[in-house]
């Protein structure tokens, strides 16, 4: 019988037996690492604690390699009336006024979704969605952003639709809309493909909760989903040391595995609690399970905490006490509630048929201890679990291949030679896996659920309503470029957060927070760990200029194989505001006769775009110029003209340039359009250039010297460039397709590869 | 007075927000009705809203139809009280038998959510009176099993006593017999479809304000059968 297995290590048995030898390598803590748990226990650790220490000084946990740059993100922080929570939560609380608060957050899930993509991908929804639940909110979207090896590699075949599927399937089932997001390929993500997931909450300001555990005697309730000997990783280490001899399967599966339905019920479980106003304090469960939600929400309170690990409701009888620690089953939280209140804690689960028990209480002392069959296994200090774990400065030095890369001028590449060799490219571009529509992936997204999405994907960013009386709302995109940033990490991280907040004001919202997840390889190589330090300091300075403050994400690094790294590839989603959402800007040129203006300057830039990559298999030279006085510039533009009328729509200019961005909203509005190189430029440069800082918007001919006037006032370059007309894009003196065979061109590519 | 709109929440409904709002809209009173309770609160019809009720780990709708309120409902819609069933509440109805056949699998395997084209094929039902036969209307689509499958005798049945409600045009997006996307029974008050009407009642968040009618028809036909 495991339960009564005579290796049990309790504390007092910890402490008489100094010299046991244990497998403190094989949970991955490092030799200096493991002594300093002795130094801090005065003792060696027991299983459960080597166990819950490991865990949580993991690199997932800990941020122990990222954690002194990510200290900029706080240092240079814009000062901002919006922040109502900070870095450091579950996440981050922005104000957006009327008393409405919006908390959002973006997080990965990489290598579960790459050994097991249907699973990886719905759980990392789970997760998301969880932390955002934990403060308070109620869910109202999600976005994903996603990046795969190369569109026609035999092993995309495999991770993309199951991915798809995935978050399909637990997102759908969920009741949340998802709003947009990206899909991105190429061959650096092959064998590390990307799954970000992003979720955005509601709430009321009085209405925020935190986690943390005080006020001794406070119950403390673990409710959801039971426990199972799911998503154990390191751990199976201890079991097997342990239970050999039972011939118990060592090894579990590490990936988790989803269950919407049960997550849907503590969603409603979860904001009734809220509602009557039962909890104290309130933690998901995610990473390092218990064990984390435990020592973090201790670690946060004034006292200490007392578990009982016989309380937990398992799946599996036969659990150890570390892997009921460890166990990262899904669809878990842990409240900390009044003890006059838990009975209507429970019968508020009971209704929603989520089981929940009292496994612990709020303790006057400073310890967080945990029981087993009445015998002590775990007494810690909880900070030095949850907060105090190791901090490392990692050396890193610019690469040596930088300097060749940067050198490698896309100047040099062979531009088509005539207006039959321009359009044979634009089609190439417009139907690369990268820039041709992306609906059939989010064809599997339910975007109607909750009946508020005012704006989602194809659209600039996902737009909903949080006040159907006010038509208060929010708007959000992701942009991240690694092709960029591998050219230039501080540049790119700059222009994902410069796209992003684009995005955001192309829809007419005003861009207020920040949140990003960092892609990246593994930071004990000096090259990937300069990478990290250049996009964290770039970040951080561009977040101090434009005003908007991080409010929390995710590192995931080791998205590399053998000693290939991904490129960097910083994940940045901006969240904006907007009084009413009546006003939003669409993307569609819809209305013929309206006037098309591009804003913002255009220069030769090719390094690291899509033409480079489509057209030569090229990545070199720099990414383009950075001006964030520009963005500011163009998004109080975009803001004004949406707020007064005076554009239809708008469409931002990224990759692909600007004949992406009116391929895009000519096939969405089902118009055509006749376009006129302005002067000093060539057709080339104007169709494909990557010049950040500009958009493209639709005057409607009334509006047209109010608009030109304010850009002028406000010394905005807008320049004419055609009128929405037609059913073909026609640039003068260069080409013409007709809107049916671009849309072949545009629309075809993904079912083909993947249907 | 105001008709009374009743909208059941299930473990695991989804859509019953929209589908009270829409309800308002219409200028009716919605009222929430729960699983777990035998009392329909005295409403003067029913909506059994979308979701994944009780996960739809077993046949979609297969365990809510078992549920306290399904009892009642049932018994109800015998008598003739209105029902509507969208996308998971019109698997219940087929699983509770109100109607008849049953929905499969999307025969593309995927879940799809789009913009969806409609025929109104029958505008004489307590939930389309508002509409006239023929139109053609564009609401959204989202589910993984929306393929209405039932035996040719039975479909004919169908067909010959005009109880096909609506057909898919512009493409048969599930695989559905007939490009059946919904059915009524044979006194007309109940009605199920897959596509979403409550999502298409707002220009600002919906495709078109095409689903509106379904929720006025049916305050036409309460007053309708209370001067009868």
């Amino acid at each position: 019988m495991p339960g009564t297995s005579p290796a049990l290590d309790t504390v007092k048995h910890a402490a008489s037996t100094p010299q046991t030898a244990q497998p403190w390598a094989e949970l991955g803590l490092k030799q200096d690492e493991y002594e300093r748990i002795r130094e801090i226990l005065g003792r060696r650790p027991t299983g459960a604690e080597l166990a819950m220490y490991s865990v949580m000084w993991s690199e997932h946990c800990s941020y122990k390699s990222s954690k002194v740059h990510l200290r900029q993100f706080g240092e240079k922080a814009p000062a901002s009336d919006a922040l109502l929570v900070g870095i450091g939560e579950n996440a981050g609380v922005v104000d957006v006024g009327q008393g409405y608060a919006v908390t959002f957050k973006v997080e990965s899930h990489n290598h579960p979704s790459y050994i097991e993509p249907y699973q990886g991908a719905a759980t990392g929804i789970g997760g998301i969605v969880r932390d955002i639940l934990a403060m308070g909110a109620r869910p109202v979207a999600v976005m994903d952003p996603l990046r795969f090896g190369a569109a026609d590699h035999p092993d995309t075949r495999r991770v993309l639709p199951g991915v798809v599927a995935g978050i399909g399937g637990y997102g759908n089932c969920l009741g949340l809309p998802n709003i947009g997001g990206e899909v991105v390929f190429d061959p650096c993500y092959q064998g590390n493909p990307l799954v970000n997931a992003l979720c955005v909450g509601v709430m009321r300001h009085e209405d925020i909760h935190l986690a943390k555990a005080s006020g001794t005697g406070n119950k403390v309730i673990l409710y959801g989903a039971r426990t199972g000997g799911d998503g154990i990783g390191g751990v199976s280490v201890l079991a097997s040391e342990t239970f050999d001899d039972d011939g118990k399967p060592a090894k579990r599966p590490a990936v988790q595995v989803g269950d919407p339905f049960q997550e849907k019920l503590l969603i409603e479980c979860t904001l009734e609690v809220f509602a009557e106003k039962l909890v104290a304090g309130i933690q998901d469960l995610g990473g390092a399970g218990l064990s984390c939600a435990t020592s973090e929400l201790a670690s946060a309170g004034s006292g200490g905490m007392r578990v009982d690990l016989d309380a937990v409701p398992l799946r599996d009888s036969s659990l150890s006490p570390e892997e009921i620690l460890m166990s990262e089953s899904q669809e878990r939280m842990c409240a900390v509630v009044e003890p006059d209140k838990v009975d209507r804690f429970l019968e508020i689960c009971a209704k929603w048929d989520v089981i929940a028990t009292v496994i612990g209480e709020v303790t006057d002392g400073d310890r967080l201890e945990i029981f087993w069959h009445g015998e002590q296994i775990v007494d810690v200090p909880p900070r030095t679990v949850a907060h105090e774990g190791p901090v490392y400065e990692r050396p890193y030095a610019r690469p040596a291949w930088q300097d060749a890369l940067q050198a490698d001028d896309p100047a040099r590449l062979p531009r088509p030679a005539d207006g039959d060799a321009l359009r044979a490219q634009v089609l190439q571009v417009v139907a690369s896996p990268n820039q041709a529509a992306k609906t059939w992936i989010t064809a599997q997204y339910d975007r109607y659920v909750l009946g508020n999405t005012v704006l989602a994907q194809p659209e600039d960013s996902g737009m909903i309503r949080v006040d159907e009386e006010t038509n208060l709302g929010v708007a959000i995109a992701t942009d991240g470029n690694g092709r960029y940033a591998k050219l230039d990490p501080y540049a790119g991280a700059q222009l994902a957060l410069a796209e992003s907040y684009r995005n955001v004001a192309a829809t007419g919202a005003r861009p207020l927070a920040v949140t990003d997840c960092l892609n990246f390889g593994s930071p004990e190589d000096p090259a990937v760990m300069w990478q990290f330090a250049e996009t964290t300091r770039g970040l951080a300075d561009a977040c101090r200029t434009l005003g908007t403050p991080v409010t929390g994400g995710n590192v995931s690094l080791y998205n590399q194989t053998g000693d290939t790294a991904i490129h960097p590839t910083p994940v940045v989603g901006v969240l904006g505001v907007i009084d009413d959402v009546t006003r939003r800007t669409p993307m569609a040129f819809a209305e013929e006769g309206q006037l098309l203006y591009l804003l913002g300057d255009t220069a030769e830039e090719f390094g690291g775009s899509a033409w480079s990559q489509v057209v030569h298999g090229h990545l070199g030279g720099l990414p383009p110029r950075v001006d964030l006085e520009r963005e500011r510039l163009l998004a109080e533009i975009l803001i004004a003209a949406s707020r007064d009328g005076m554009i239809d729509a708008a469409h931002d200019l990224s990759d692909g340039g600007l004949i992406q961005a009116v391929t895009e909203s000519c096939l969405r509005g089902g118009k055509g359009a006749r376009l006129v190189v302005p002067d000093g430029l060539d057709a080339f440069t104007f169709l494909f250039s990557e010049s950040a800082g500009r958009a493209i918007v639709a005057v409607p001919r009334g509006e047209e010297v109010r608009f030109t006037d304010m850009c002028r006032a406000r010394a905005l370059p807008a320049t004419r460039v055609g009128v929405i007309d037609g059913d073909a894009v026609e640039v003068q003196d260069a080409f013409t397709i007709g809107l049916a065979e671009l849309r072949e061109a545009h629309e075809r590519t993904l079912p083909g590869l993947f249907a | 007075m105001t008709t009374r709109v009743g909208v059941v929440t299930f473990p695991g409904s989804l859509d019953e927000r929209d589908a009270q709002r829409a309800v308002k809209l219409a200028g009716a009173e919605p009222v929430a009705l729960w699983h777990g309770d035998k009392s329909l609160r005295q409403v003067d019809a029913v909506i059994l809203p979308g979701g994944f009720s009780y996960g739809d780990y077993l046949r979609c709708g297969a365990i809510a139809r078992f549920s306290p309120v399904m009892e009642t409902i049932i018994e109800e819609a015998r008598a003739g009280l209105p029902v509507l069933g969208i996308c998971n509440g019109f698997q219940m109805l087929c699983e509770s038998h109100l109607l008849p056949g049953a929905l499969t699998r999307n025969d593309h395997l995927h879940f799809i959510c789009r913009d969806q084209r409609l025929r109104v094929e029958n505008a004489d039902t307590a939930w389309t009176r508002d509409y006239a036969e023929g139109d053609e209307i564009t609401v959204p689509l989202k589910n993984g099993e929306g393929g209405y499958v039932a035996d040719e005798r039975t479909l004919d049945e169908l067909e010959a006593e005009g109880r096909v409600v609506f057909r898919y045009l512009g493409g048969n997006p599930n695989g559905s017999r007939r490009d059946i996307a919904g059915v009524t029974n044979a006194a007309g008050n109940v009605v199920g479809l897959m596509p979403h009407p409550e999502h298409a009642v707002e220009a600002l968040t919906g495709p078109t304000t095409d689903g509106l009618a379904f929720f006025t028809s049916v305050t036409t036909s309460v007053l309708r059968k209370l001067v009868a």
